[in-house]
């Protein structure tokens, strides 16, 4: 292996940001659809949780890493689906929802993953940008994962048809404000059902990129905190799903920080740099929120903004 | 019957029979649940009642287990009077612990009244401080309270983690990372002919005080004006400011309390056990008690109860130790949905008002 010293650290940070951003990716597209409607999900965490597992489950049972992502989503859909019904109960808040359907999908998650924490599933299959240089860190930097490839093209196509579709004048309508939309004739909650099922399938698919690429195995630590870091992601990115992909390159970049100088030889603060997203997150939000206005971009009809 | 304690126990009828129903309803759930996995449900129930209620034994079991819960669900009812949602607990309890040994290994060779009580002081000051963050960023700076203590959990058990790990290790723990012990001497120990530490009596008083802080006291109505109403509150000159960061603080010292207790009755010394998750059962019984602080002390014993069945559902049924995890998923789950009965059930609300 050509030796190329601390040059591996912002190498390792960039492929990392790439490898890492994924779940970001993915979890905050999902989130930022669910909450132009109007409602927050704080249970993708829970939601990446069952993917991770039922990802990883059904492409071993089947040998299929695709079929285990399209099931990801599936189960993803489900637990969107189920966040919504509870929701549009009268009284009933959307965060507190989020809370419980979080412990309840991290706690089915491990019940029924059990009998997957050995075996090993077919991962998922990366393309080689990278053959060109012959330095074999940079082609292991540019192994660039499909569904990565998936998230580049949809956060664009996400922000056009949230812009110029029938659709996304819905969602934001329904969002922005509730009253309005209802007496214009649309359903508000039928709306947020599926801007919140549509977010739960993309959370579950990026839970499956977890199980199913990197770090590539099913084990009950695997996501700690990636889906609510993705929560506050959206409201760093303003709801804007090209800021949320640009977002989660960052926070997949400083989540490749501490993995990145543990490869070089820099063990000291091990925990602390792997804490670095949620570090990175918590500074993000003190600086970009305020109490006396609502943020720029924010659906007013959203709790948390309010 | 009295008409006042007749009214009194109509106002009651609602906050206490919607929950139990909704308890019922998410056991019949997970009947359903385990019974796919094979198991006769009716076994389950039986199981878990022995489990936490069906001998002297399971009860002191139920009731150790019922003292961290009871002060983490303090540390999100507190804040939910004001009507912030608090669920950093985990991470309090987890800085209150290491405080708590760190004060500890200071005074060694004190007696061990002063080491306990410093203990639990560290602890709860550290607690508070890392709850009373997240209520100071939601005031000043408008951060979502609910994210932010989340992410202060994380932040929190990677501190632990470096610390135990590094500056405060005890060379002499090899597989499983700890701190030095804080020594037996300084060990609470058990109330007098139980198993039971005297932590489950620290989560009651704190409860009972807590309960009259809240609905007995001045500073109680402020922070439920508050909650109510902030801007009504700010009109009316109270301090917000000042509520949220003293109500956060307190919520957080109790959870601290939490990881001084099972330090200093349990662990003896400070490592991963620590995070065992008790701080988001608190939140949960926090939830299910309606965020009153009397109504914490049943629940929380209750589902002290179920995770001490969770042993028993393991070894009998074989079903995995995530089982009980479900169950209070599915509980919080029910309970969240049972909101929407509130002022809907007939039945109830002639009760409430025939009185």
């Amino acid at each position: 292996m050509t030796d190329i010293g601390w040059w591996g650290v912002p190498l390792a940070v960039i492929a990392g940001a790439i490898r890492v951003s994924t779940p970001f990716l993915f979890v905050s597209l999902g989130e930022c659809l669910t909450e132009k409607s109007g409602r927050i999900n704080l249970g993708l965490e829970g939601t990446l949780m069952m993917g991770a597992m039922s990802g990883y489950g059904i492409a071993y049972l089947s040998g299929s890493p695709w079929l285990g992502v399209l099931t990801a989503g599936v189960v993803g859909a489900a637990f969107g689906i189920l966040h919504a019904t509870i929701c549009a109960l009268p009284r009933v808040n959307d965060i507190a929802v989020g809370i419980a359907l979080m412990l309840f999908g991290t706690g089915l998650a491990f019940y029924l993953g059990k009998p997957f924490i050995q075996p090993q599933a077919p991962i998922l299959p990366s393309i080689d940008f990278g053959a060109w240089s012959g330095i074999p860190q940079v082609e292991a930097a540019l192994k660039i994962n499909a569904l990565f490839l998936v998230g580049l093209a949809l956060a664009p196509a996400l922000r056009w048809a949230l812009a110029n579709t029938r659709w996304g004048l819905i969602v934001r309508s329904v969002g922005d404000n509730a009253d309005a939309a209802r007496a214009m004739g649309y359903s508000v909650d039928r709306a947020r059902l599926l801007a919140t099922t549509a977010g739960g399938f993309l959370g579950g698919i990026g839970g499956s990129f977890l199980a199913l690429y990197y770090p590539g195995s099913w084990n009950e630590g695997l996501s700690s905190g990636q889906g609510i870091t993705a929560v506050a992601l959206v409201i760093f990115a303003r709801w804007d799903p090209m800021l949320c992909f640009y977002a989660a390159l960052l926070f997949g970049g400083a989540g490749a920080l501490g993995p990145a100088l543990q490869s070089v030889g820099v063990t000291q603060g091990y925990y602390l740099l792997n804490a670095a997203p949620y570090i990175l997150t918590l500074l993000i939000m003190i600086v970009t929120c305020s109490p006396r206005r609502s943020l720029i971009g924010a659906p007013s009809e959203l709790s948390v903004v309010k | 019957m009295p008409a006042r304690i007749s009214a009194a126990l109509g106002a009651l009828a609602e906050p206490v029979c919607i929950p139990l129903f909704a308890l019922a309803a998410s056991l019949v759930l997970f009947g359903f649940f385990v019974a796919l996995a094979g198991v006769n449900p009716l076994d389950m129930y039986a199981l878990i009642y022995q489990g936490a209620f069906g001998s002297w034994f399971s009860w002191q079991n139920t009731l150790t287990r019922a003292a961290p819960l009871l002060l983490t669900g303090l540390c999100t009812a507190l804040p939910a009077q004001l009507g912030l949602i608090i669920i950093g607990g985990e991470g309090a309890l987890v800085a209150g612990g290491l405080a708590a040994v760190a004060a500890a290994l200071l005074l060694s060779g004190l007696p061990p009244l002063p080491v306990q009580l410093a203990m639990a002081a560290a602890a709860m000051a550290v607690g508070g401080v890392s709850i009373a963050v997240a209520g100071a960023l939601r005031h000043y700076r408008g951060v979502n309270e609910t994210i932010s203590s989340l992410l202060l959990v994380y932040i929190t058990v990677a501190i632990f983690n470096q610390i135990v790990e590094g500056p405060m290790r005890d060379p002499a723990s090899l597989n499983k990372p700890s701190t030095h012990a804080i020594g037996d001497t300084n060990m609470i120990g058990n109330i007098p002919g139980t198993d039971v530490h005297w932590g489950f009596v620290f989560g009651v008083l704190a409860s009972l005080v807590a309960y009259v802080l809240m609905y007995r006291t001045t500073f109680g109505f402020a922070a439920r004006v508050v909650g109510g109403n902030v801007r009504a509150a700010r009109m009316a000159g109270l301090p917000v400011g000042r509520l949220i960061l003293l109500t956060c603080a307190l919520g957080g010292a109790c959870a601290g309390l939490a990881g001084m207790v099972e330090i200093a009755a349990v662990q003896g010394s400070a490592n991963y056990s620590l995070v065992a998750g008790y701080g988001f059962t608190g939140i949960l019984v926090a939830f299910l008690a309606r965020h009153n602080p009397l109504a914490i002390i049943p629940v929380a014993i209750l589902l002290g109860g179920i995770a001490a069945s969770g042993g028993l559902l393991q070894r009998r049924l074989g079903l995995p130790d995530a089982t009980t995890l479900v169950l209070q998923g599915i509980i919080f789950v029910v309970i969240l949905a049972s909101e929407a009965l509130y002022g809907r059930v007939t039945w109830l609300r002639t009760q409430g008002v025939a009185a």
